[in-house]
């Protein structure tokens, strides 16, 4: 049987504000236990939230970032579970009414085109903290730093039909959020994670299988992996005539496998009502038009203008955009050397590729774009050949200066004097007499490669700085001229 | 005056004393001290004296009056119900549960009465966790009313109500979610004064059902409680329910003319059903203000009769999440050796609340449980919305509302304990006004068999001047509110 896969994505992201959602403490990451956990957040009696303003405004930007109706009086409702890390016994989320309403995101795909996928919904909650099993023998320890730490929800439609697709997505909504700075969208440290709602139905089918849920996955490789193992499980039950059971699973990456997780920590019941301690959010449309005019350009409207403006393909424009600080660094090499071709080569060449041998990031390139540019513009005005370039490019990556004192220092300039080019190819027939015999007794196909020999010749008495283009041209002509 | 004679003073008259120096704050704490020493025995009304502290904060508050800087409070000695966080001092909630949560932090009240100098004696018993109509339910043991030791004093707030009555203080805090500081102040003979929805912060009160509780003075006289409103009142950044209106100056601005003032009889509260002593003292102290010049209209609020199906679904369900914390992870009780985190949760909450929160646990539980929300949470609180309306329609025709406090006067210990419906009877009359948010006061009515009783007044929102007023009036017309107990019943 052949089996089509429909998934649909839920996004835990972590808001990058200062302080927690309902208190006054830090948010931030690596702090030893319970430091960053004060009387709101250890669920202490009569402590009561304050809603962090901030949190509400990130959720109205990543809203008006994926084009969704903003809910104009949202509200917050207690989910309540018992478990030691969540201190009140119940957290405060958004159930029935959310901040962020229908939405829909345009997900670039690897091959250029854009791949619709309709949100459903996003809402604001608090983040539990967590139990540390591996301090204390014998005995759960509870870190309570991570507690009320805001979130934002967001909930996709099953529109996801391969785990490309989802990756693709988590890619686009990682470039989003991290454009718009409501979140570091960094999945290691946690502040995306990824729950992935999957089902198997058979091709042509309208309708929904059941579904099995993946709880937080956190990197996008391990992510497409999950998929993967979780199509072929639920596949190979299908296939066998088996029922799929709906149930809540994990991913376990050292296996390469997702296992089920034990139906009591899923089956609740969590009793949502609205949490009478906070006011309903209400936003009017001139605080949604105050946080609009707020907005940086978005990734889509940004790589619709790399492919307008500096003609890239595509394809480049997608590899560039993404990163926020790639997309700069692009822009600022465009804009200064006048080659924006040129530069988009060379950055997602020879500069991605040190980058990740070096296991740097656009942040910690020792290649200035200033730098860059000034190689560009020298390959550019036809100074460098390629390999010339590549040459400077070292240097640059070595900080050996900038691109033309380098190229100065090296006597590095690309000859394209016809003169002695000229001289060049006079002396390389007259020291190879064999090889020039032979070319000429060689028919029109063979030609072309033994004339390969000369130019190499050539090339490595001028140290490669002969203009290759110049230099073909005048050695065929010679070579012509001895027959 | 003796010392003994200061004990039923109001604190309008303490603070002049205060002032003009005939007393010093350390001679008033001391004697309430020693009051408290000699009738507590008797009556379990104070789970826990802060003498020392007290003292303390006596001589600064008596060099404070040396300099001539005097605050509304300044050197009046007072007690907290103990569901009120004070730092450092322990906070029980008259729970098992809290029987030794020492707080890191005080509620925004216990701080905005410091700050206005108050002395804190210590803290008062109470129903367990404010769930009770009779302070049987605290795990500290009964509360005695001071007019009879057989008698229940009311609940939740008994203790502070017993106490004011006995003379341990002439001012106390209490909480109302449902009746709890009015029904008290009707079966102790006190002024007590739950305000509207908002005007006094809930921060560092230990959270009972969010949408209802409201803290409030009980006291000897309304001008007690308006002193002690604008000390307790005003917006706090903490508590995002806290209203952002004016305080005013509920005592200087008291105003005993009421002439022309309407005031409502609803019929349903004044049925057949209702006592026929209570009655007769409510509608003669209704004739005591109608001499004054008020004017009493018979008014309906027609879904009076769902006030107490609808609170015992929102309050138990509210309290069912405030109470989850209570688990034996983080703080308060945690039962010996426990195998598992079940049976950790389960024998902490099982020993560490008493029945009647397991009850209402168990209740709220259900009635937010999947399939069950429709029909119980979500009809209460549209029912809520109806009640609501119902008063704000019938502020469209008078300026306040009369009614009784309680259904009747205090009842003997165990009498209703056997049957919670019975017991949630007691809240018949207050109920609604917390499910609407208004400001309710309860004033002594008179004695029935030698007990006391009130008259309840419930005013428009944020209108906690009129209710006051109306209620001065009738304490500087009649001596209703100045009837004492027999001391040799609780003195030992």
């Amino acid at each position: 049987m052949s089996w089509e896969i429909v998934m649909g994505l839920e996004v835990h992201l972590q808001l990058a504000t200062q302080s927690k959602i309902f208190s006054g403490s830090s948010t931030t990451f690596g702090a030893a236990p319970n430091e960053q956990a004060d009387a709101v957040d250890l669920g202490m009696p009569g402590m009561l939230p304050v809603l962090n303003e901030e949190a509400v405004r990130y959720a109205v930007k990543f809203g008006l970032g994926i084009g969704a109706r903003i809910g104009t009086r949202s509200v917050f409702d207690r989910k309540n579970y018992f478990y030691p890390d969540l201190p009140k016994g119940y957290q405060v989320s958004q159930f029935f009414a959310p901040i962020v309403c229908e939405g829909m995101f345009e997900v670039p795909l690897e091959d250029g085109n854009l791949c619709p996928i309709r949100i459903t919904r996003a809402h604001l909650e608090e983040d539990a903290g967590k139990s540390v099993h591996d301090i204390f023998s014998h005995e759960t320890g509870i870190d309570l730093n991570r507690a009320g730490t805001p979130l934002l929800e967001i909930v996709t439609e099953p529109d996801f039909r391969s785990a490309e697709q989802a990756v693709a997505y988590l890619k686009a909504l990682h470039s989003l959020v991290t454009y718009l700075g409501i979140s570091d969208g960094n999945m290691a440290e946690g502040s995306m994670r990824c729950d992935i709602n999957i089902s198997l139905r058979e091709k042509g089918s309208d309708e929904l299988g059941t579904r099995t849920e993946i709880k937080n996955v956190n990197s996008f490789r391990f992510v497409e992996r999950a998929i993967h193992c979780e199509y072929e499980r639920q596949a190979d039950i299908l296939d066998n005539g088996g029922r799929i059971t709906q149930e809540t699973r994990l991913y376990d990456a050292e296996q390469n496998t997702t296992r089920s997780m034990r139906s009591k920590e899923v089956a609740n019941d969590y009793r949502y009502f609205p949490e009478p301690d906070l006011l309903p959010i209400v936003i009017d449309d001139s605080y949604i038009e105050k946080v609009r005019q707020s907005l940086p350009e978005l990734p889509a409207a940004k790589r619709a203008r790399f492919v307008a403006e500096y003609g890239l393909t595509e394809y480049d424009a997608n590899l560039l955009v993404p990163n926020h600080a790639v997309a700069d660094y692009f822009e600022t090499v465009a804009k200064t050397s006048g080659a924006p071709k040129l530069a988009a080569n060379w950055i997602l060449g020879d500069l991605s590729a040190a980058l990740n041998r070096s296991e740097l990031s656009i942040e910690t390139n020792p290649i200035s774009a200033e730098r860059l540019s000034g190689l560009i513009s020298r390959i550019d005005d036809g100074t460098l050949s390629s390999k010339l370039a590549k040459q400077v490019f070292e240097a640059l990556w070595n900080d050996e200066g900038d691109a033309d004192g380098i190229i100065a220092a090296r006597g590095l300039k690309q000859v394209s004097d016809s003169g002695a080019l000229e001289a060049m190819v006079h002396d390389v027939i007259a020291n190879n007499p064999d090889q020039v015999a032979q070319y000429l007794a060689a028919d029109e196909g063979k030609r072309k490669k033994l004339s390969g020999f000369f130019v190499g010749q050539i090339m490595k008495a001028s140290k490669g700085q002969a203009n290759p283009q110049m230099l073909n041209e005048l050695l065929l002509k010679k070579l012509e001229d001895q027959s | 005056m003796t010392e003994s004679s200061f004990l039923a003073t109001p604190v309008s008259v303490l603070q002049q004393m205060l002032r003009d120096r005939s007393v010093s704050s350390v001679e008033l704490t001391e004697a309430f001290l020693e009051r408290i020493a000699a009738s507590n025995e008797a009556l379990n009304a104070v789970v826990t004296v802060c003498e020392e502290q007290a003292l303390e904060q006596a001589r600064e508050a008596d060099a404070a009056i040396g300099q001539g800087e005097l605050r509304s409070l300044t050197g009046i000695p007072m007690l907290h119900k103990d569901i009120f966080c004070t730092q450092g001092v322990r906070t029980t909630c008259g729970s098992r549960m809290l029987e030794n949560f020492i707080p890191a932090y005080d509620a925004t009240v216990v701080t905005k009465m410091k700050a206005e100098g108050a002395i804190m004696l210590g803290k008062c018993n109470m129903d367990e966790f404010a769930m009770g109509s009779s302070n049987e339910t605290s795990y500290f043991g009964t509360v005695k009313n001071p007019w009879n030791l057989n008698c229940v004093p009311g609940g939740s707030s008994g203790g502070s109500a017993a106490a004011v009555a006995a003379g341990m203080a002439p001012l106390v805090t209490g909480t109302d979610t449902g009746g709890s500081i009015r029904q008290p102040a009707s079966l102790c003979g006190l002024t007590g004064l739950k305000p509207t929805y908002g005007r006094v912060s809930r921060l560092g009160i230990i959270a009972f059902a969010s949408s209802l509780d409201q803290a409030g003075p009980m006291a000897r006289t309304a001008e007690d409680c308006a002193i002690a409103l604008t000390a307790m009142s005003g917006i706090d950044p903490g508590d995002s329910t806290s209203a952002d209106v004016p305080v005013p100056d509920f005592h200087g601005s008291l105003d005993t003319r009421i002439d022309g003032l309407r005031i409502g009889l609803p019929r349903e509260y004044f049925n057949d059903g209702l006592d026929s002593a209570v009655r007769e003292r409510v509608m003669a102290t209704l004739a005591e203000l109608e001499k004054a010049g008020a004017v009493l209209v018979d008014i309906d609020l027609p879904h009076s009769h769902y006030a107490i199906a609808t609170y015992y679904v929102i309050a138990p369900a509210e309290a069912s999440a405030n109470l989850a914390r209570y688990d034996g992870v983080r703080f308060g009780y945690r039962c010996e050796a426990p195998q598992d985190l079940e049976d950790l949760y389960l024998r902490s909450r099982s020993e560490g609340f008493g029945e009647e929160v397991q009850r209402r646990i168990l209740v709220g539980t259900y009635a937010l449980s999947a399939g069950f929300y429709d029909a119980y949470f979500n009809k209460a609180q549209q029912v809520r919305r109806v009640i609501t309306e119902d008063f704000h329609r019938a502020f469209e025709q008078v300026d306040i509302i009369a009614g009784p406090a309680a259904p009747g006067v205090a009842f003997p210990f165990g009498a209703k304990q056997q049957d919670p419906v019975a017991m949630y009877m007691e809240d018949i009359y207050t109920l609604a006004v917390n499910l609407a948010g208004l400001p309710g006061l309860s004033a002594p009515a008179g004695l029935i068999d030698g007990m006391p009783v009130g008259i309840q007044l419930i005013g428009k929102p944020f209108d906690e001047q009129t209710i006051l007023n109306t209620a001065h009036r009738l304490q500087t017309d009649t001596d209703f509110h100045l009837a004492q107990p027999d001391q040799r019943g609780f003195m030992s």
